[in-house]
């Protein structure tokens, strides 16, 4: 089946079987490798992408269903070097071994977008799909509410 | 007797710069910017094969046949193994597993056949035409009737198993290793005490839920050279262990590569060998394909290693004054159908079994069994979270039966530097008294606490802990440094960057030595081929054993620096430092000579020829004080482990009176980290450990039904923590009494965080309503329904 989709602001047009995840179609015929297999049931949180700026779970798509829509991953978000947030992931550790950080960098810019000032309860509710199993979430709470109010200092 | 550590480290006094500073970690760009490559986002080409692996459905069958036709006729398929392809055994501590099962097959999940296919559906569909036919057997699921008179043989040829000396199987029995310890005389002890407590404590099974699934890729090219791409914390040990195991197809270690890039965590999972060994002997069979095989979730769950349940019966003997006499520990591990890892986390227990605690009077039995269950193995706190449950529990209950304030009693018996262990070496020094005090003060310890909710009410608890890394005597580290034309350095180790912050730690050790700041440093992840060996990265002894190797290296390049000086300029060795990236020198404020100038193209003298040349250096650690030769009988003769590190954790939770729902409002937990090397690293550690302790004990289960068969291996089902289920406020305390034979100090945190959650939470909550819970995990129901039985009991 044909494909037509853009991925970090590329154009692509692919031949894809009806069963391709959305996921699979990404990292194997695309190449890009951020969204991660974790679960393939929508449990973990850490293939989540942006489709038309929202975040979705890849492993839950099939590729045929994004056709004419646009991705975004996190290598989308830090082509032009690393926002802010990212920079506050850095400063305050809030990542481990980094298998889930580019989904809850995602899920974390999603919030900051809606809702620039998010609270603690907030932050818990936009990261409660993206599981972490290394960092007790704690600097990654404190990573998204320095974001909210005004960024690094 | 104590030890005497043969390795001079830096001076303590030394003014440090970079060791002690809260550095950016050297991976974070990578992990932040979708860079960081972990083994499933390499590509392999369109030469890549995909396996799939046939399971067992039962516990405990006999293998009659195996039909594999249909699969070898199907679509896409290139290759189909048996156990007959692989009769060869294999083992981390006991070589009690086969790589394919043979003639029975002992845990539901145990892999059966492989298939070899072009793309992973046609491997997954044509794993499905595999045809076994089994004779059932009942299995045996619990580790107390395992060891029952008449109990059928697990393994029947246990007696001859090859294993580390260090191991006491008992042939004709379920048991593949008894630890005993035997001092004083409990007997007497027990008699002599104003009160003595003995009760059950239960502790079941749980799975690490490292985010990242096991994959492995494997390539046995037409030189027959086998390379292993593998998400794994112990790339040598692997190394090591496929070429032993397919020794008989004629590799030998320099022919086998192991390549480990970034792991999506480890927790244990990743140690030593498990489903790795399928793909590279599948790989065998295909040569110059490289094969991948990638665990499902499910898989994750059931054929990895799991944490062993146990069932620990505990006697504790004190005097009035609070003084602790005699501890008997028996523990009776679940350890699965296979224990070649999981019999040292046993032997391990039964080692430390007393806990931070100085006793006179000990019988420790830590009985390794054999059940119809997935294999157990490491994981985090490598079964000291496992016994402390009771252990602490039961700490409390005495205190409170003596009149003794809890706090008080733990530490009138805290174990302290010099203080005899259970097999007659001598404690290290540590900050135990100040890691419980500052814990105790920031839980507000003995100020109680009302709720304004009249429906809730709220508890304090407190657990002390310990562990010392579970090694070989002679498990090392080493380490390559070589310098770049622009003062910049490379370092190579085998230590794995699980998460932990390892690569950046041995950049801050380096850096320090050499006055190089750690953004000029890279540390590379492990190539077998070119990086130094490492046994593994395990036991939370990486900062301090990798670290050694790490700071050797560096006091070496150091020294081949001072000779190039010294050769050309004539200072004496020991009138040079190192600052700021340059050689100074005490005895002429005026010299300094920046390190990018010389570290690659040396120093031209006055005749126009050059001294010095590429700097390069090597260092290597082995604890050379330990020994595992004990008296089988009493476990008294031996220096088995290196050190512990002790640390103390504290709770204030509120819980709903009625419905037995649990709020961790506050959670404090201090760590004796010797120095940290990075405090934010340390911090890190011990808000991420405590957090995966907290669910051992509040959320986490893992169910088997009647036939050994997992319930519950999703997410779903398995509930780990997100980010709503953490207490309110985490409050990381470091402790820092130095470690004698440690980088500038320092001693492991990593596993440690996660030992004391379990115990305080039991403790808290009996503080809370007055019910004491002795199995794992205190969940909502348990805690409502302990809570209607003991109205029930006051309404009697």
């Amino acid at each position: 089946m044909n494909l037509k989709i853009k991925v970090n602001g590329e154009d692509w047009v692919l031949d894809v079987a009806p069963a391709d995840t959305l996921l699979d179609v990404l990292r194997e015929r695309i190449g890009t490798k951020s969204p991660k297999i974790g679960c393939e049931r929508g449990d973990c949180g850490s293939c989540t992408i942006f489709m038309d700026g929202r975040t979705v779970r890849s492993c839950l798509i099939l590729a045929v269903e994004a056709d004419d829509h646009e991705i975004t991953t996190v290598e989308g978000i830090s082509y032009d070097g690393i926002s802010e947030l990212q920079t506050l992931f850095l400063e305050k550790n809030s990542f481990q071994c980094g298998f889930c950080t580019p989904g809850i960098v995602l899920s974390a810019t999603e919030l900051l977008e809606h809702n620039p000032n998010p609270t603690r309860h907030d932050v818990q509710e936009a990261l409660a799909g993206n599981l972490c199993r290394c960092t007790g979430y704690e600097p990654i709470i404190d990573a998204v509410l320095a974001a909210g109010e005004g960024g690094s200092e | 007797m104590t030890v005497e550590y043969p390795f001079e480290a830096e001076p303590e006094d030394a003014e440090l710069k970079t060791v002690g500073t809260p550095v950016v970690r050297i991976d974070g760009l990578d992990k932040i910017s979708g860079a960081a490559q972990f083994v499933d986002d390499i590509d392999f080409g369109p030469g890549l094969l995909h396996a799939a692996i046939v399971e067992s459905p039962y516990a405990y069958a006999k293998i009659i046949s195996i039909d594999t036709s249909k699969a070898e006729a199907a679509k896409g398929v290139v290759r189909v193994a048996t156990g007959k392809d692989f009769p060869y055994k294999f083992g981390m501590y006991m070589e009690d597993r086969y790589i394919f099962a043979q003639d029975y097959v002992r845990f539901v999940g145990e892999q059966v056949a492989g298939v070899v296919a072009r793309s992973h559906r046609e491997a997954v569909q044509a794993a499905k035409l595999i045809e076994v036919e089994y004779e059932v057997l009942t299995p045996l699921l619990d580790p107390r009737g395992a060891v029952a008179e008449g109990a059928d043989l697990i393994h029947p040829d246990l007696d001859n198993y090859t294993h580390v000396p260090w191991f006491f199987p008992k042939a004709d029995t379920n048991i593949a290793h008894w630890r005993k310890i035997r001092k004083g005389d409990t007997e007497k002890a027990f008699a002599e005490a104003d009160y003595v407590l003995e009760d059950t404590y239960f502790v079941p099974r749980y799975a690490h839920c490292a985010i990242e699934p096991h994959v492995t890729v494997s390539k046995f090219d037409y030189s027959d050279r086998l390379t292993v791409w593998t998400a794994s914390q112990s790339p040598h040990t692997q190394r090591h262990l496929f070429a032993e195991a397919l020794a008989p197809l004629g590799l030998t270690h320099k022919d086998v590569r192991v390549i480990t890039p970034y792991v999506g965590g480890g927790f244990g999972g990743k140690a030593g060998v498990s489903m790795e060994i399928m793909g590279a002997a599948l790989a065998t069979l295909v040569k110059g394909r490289p094969v991948k095989l990638r665990w499902t979730r499910e898989q994750e769950f059931y054929n990895t290693y799991q944490r062993q349940g146990v069932v620990a019966e505990l006697k504790v003997g004190v005097m009035n004054d609070g003084e602790i006499t005699a501890v008997e520990h028996k523990l009776y591990w679940d350890a699965g159908a296979y224990v070649e890892y999981g019999a040292n986390v046993v032997n391990a227990a039964g080692l430390s079994a007393t806990g931070p605690y100085r006793v006179p009077n000990i019988t420790n039995d830590s009985l390794c069994i054999y059940t119809n269950l997935p294999p157990g193995g490491p994981y985090r706190g490598f079964g000291y979270s496992e016994f402390h449950f009771g252990l602490e529990s039961h700490m409390d209950r005495i205190a409170m039966a003596i009149g003794m304030d809890a706090v008080e009693f733990r530490r009138k018996n805290a174990i302290v530097e010099g203080d005899e262990l259970a097999y007659g070496a001598s404690m290290n020094p540590s900050g135990m008294l100040e890691a419980i005090d500052k814990t105790a003060a920031a839980i507000n310890w003995g100020v109680e606490e009302e709720s304004d909710n009249p429906n809730t009410v709220i508890g304090k608890g407190m657990a002390l802990f310990w562990k010392a890394p579970a090694m070989p005597p002679n498990s090392s580290s080493a380490s390559f440094l070589k310098f770049n034309e622009d003062g910049s350095i490379n370092i190579t180790v085998s230590g794995m960057e699980l998460g932990q912050g390892y690569l950046t730690v041995m950049a801050q050790i380096a850096g320090e030595v050499l006055s190089v700041p750690v953004g000029k440093i890279r540390v590379e992840t492990p190539d077998t081929d070119r990086n130094p060996y490492e046994w593994q990265t395990v036991a939370s002894h990486v900062t301090w054993s990798s670290g050694l190797a790490v700071e050797k290296a560096a006091i070496e390049a150091r020294g081949k620096i001072f000779d190039v000086i010294h050769q050309v300029y004539g200072y004496e060795d020991d009138s040079l430092y190192l600052e700021d990236e340059a050689v100074k020198c005490r005895t002429d404020a005026s010299f300094s000579k920046p390190l990018r100038e010389f570290v690659i193209d040396g120093i031209q003298t006055e005749d126009g020829t050059w001294r010095g040349g590429p700097i390069v250096a090597s260092g290597k650690f082995m604890p050379e004080f330990t020994n595992a030769n004990s008296d089988p009988e009493t476990g008294q003769g031996g220096h088995p482990n290196v050190h512990y590190t002790v640390g103390a954790t504290g709770v204030v939770l509120e819980i709903d009176k009625e419905t037995g729902r649990i709020w961790v409002r506050k959670a404090a937990l201090a760590v004796d980290a010797g120095r940290a090397i990075n405090p934010d690293l340390v911090n890190g550690q011990i808000t991420g450990g405590l957090v995966q302790g907290l669910a051992t004990v509040l959320y986490e289960d893992m169910r088997f039904d009647e036939g050994g068969k997992m319930l519950n291996p999703t997410f779903t089902d398995y509930k780990i923590p997100t980010a709503f289920d953490i207490p309110d406020e985490i409050i990381p305390i470091i402790v820092e009494v130095p470690q004698p034979d440690g980088p500038f100090g320092a001693r492991g945190v990593g596993e440690h965080t996660m030992i004391g959650a379990a115990p305080v939470i039991a403790n808290a909550v009996y503080n809370a309503l007055g019910v004491r819970i002795k199995s794992m995990p205190i969940t909502q129901e348990k805690v409502a329904m302990a809570i209607i039985e003991k109205s029930e009991e006051c309404a009697e």
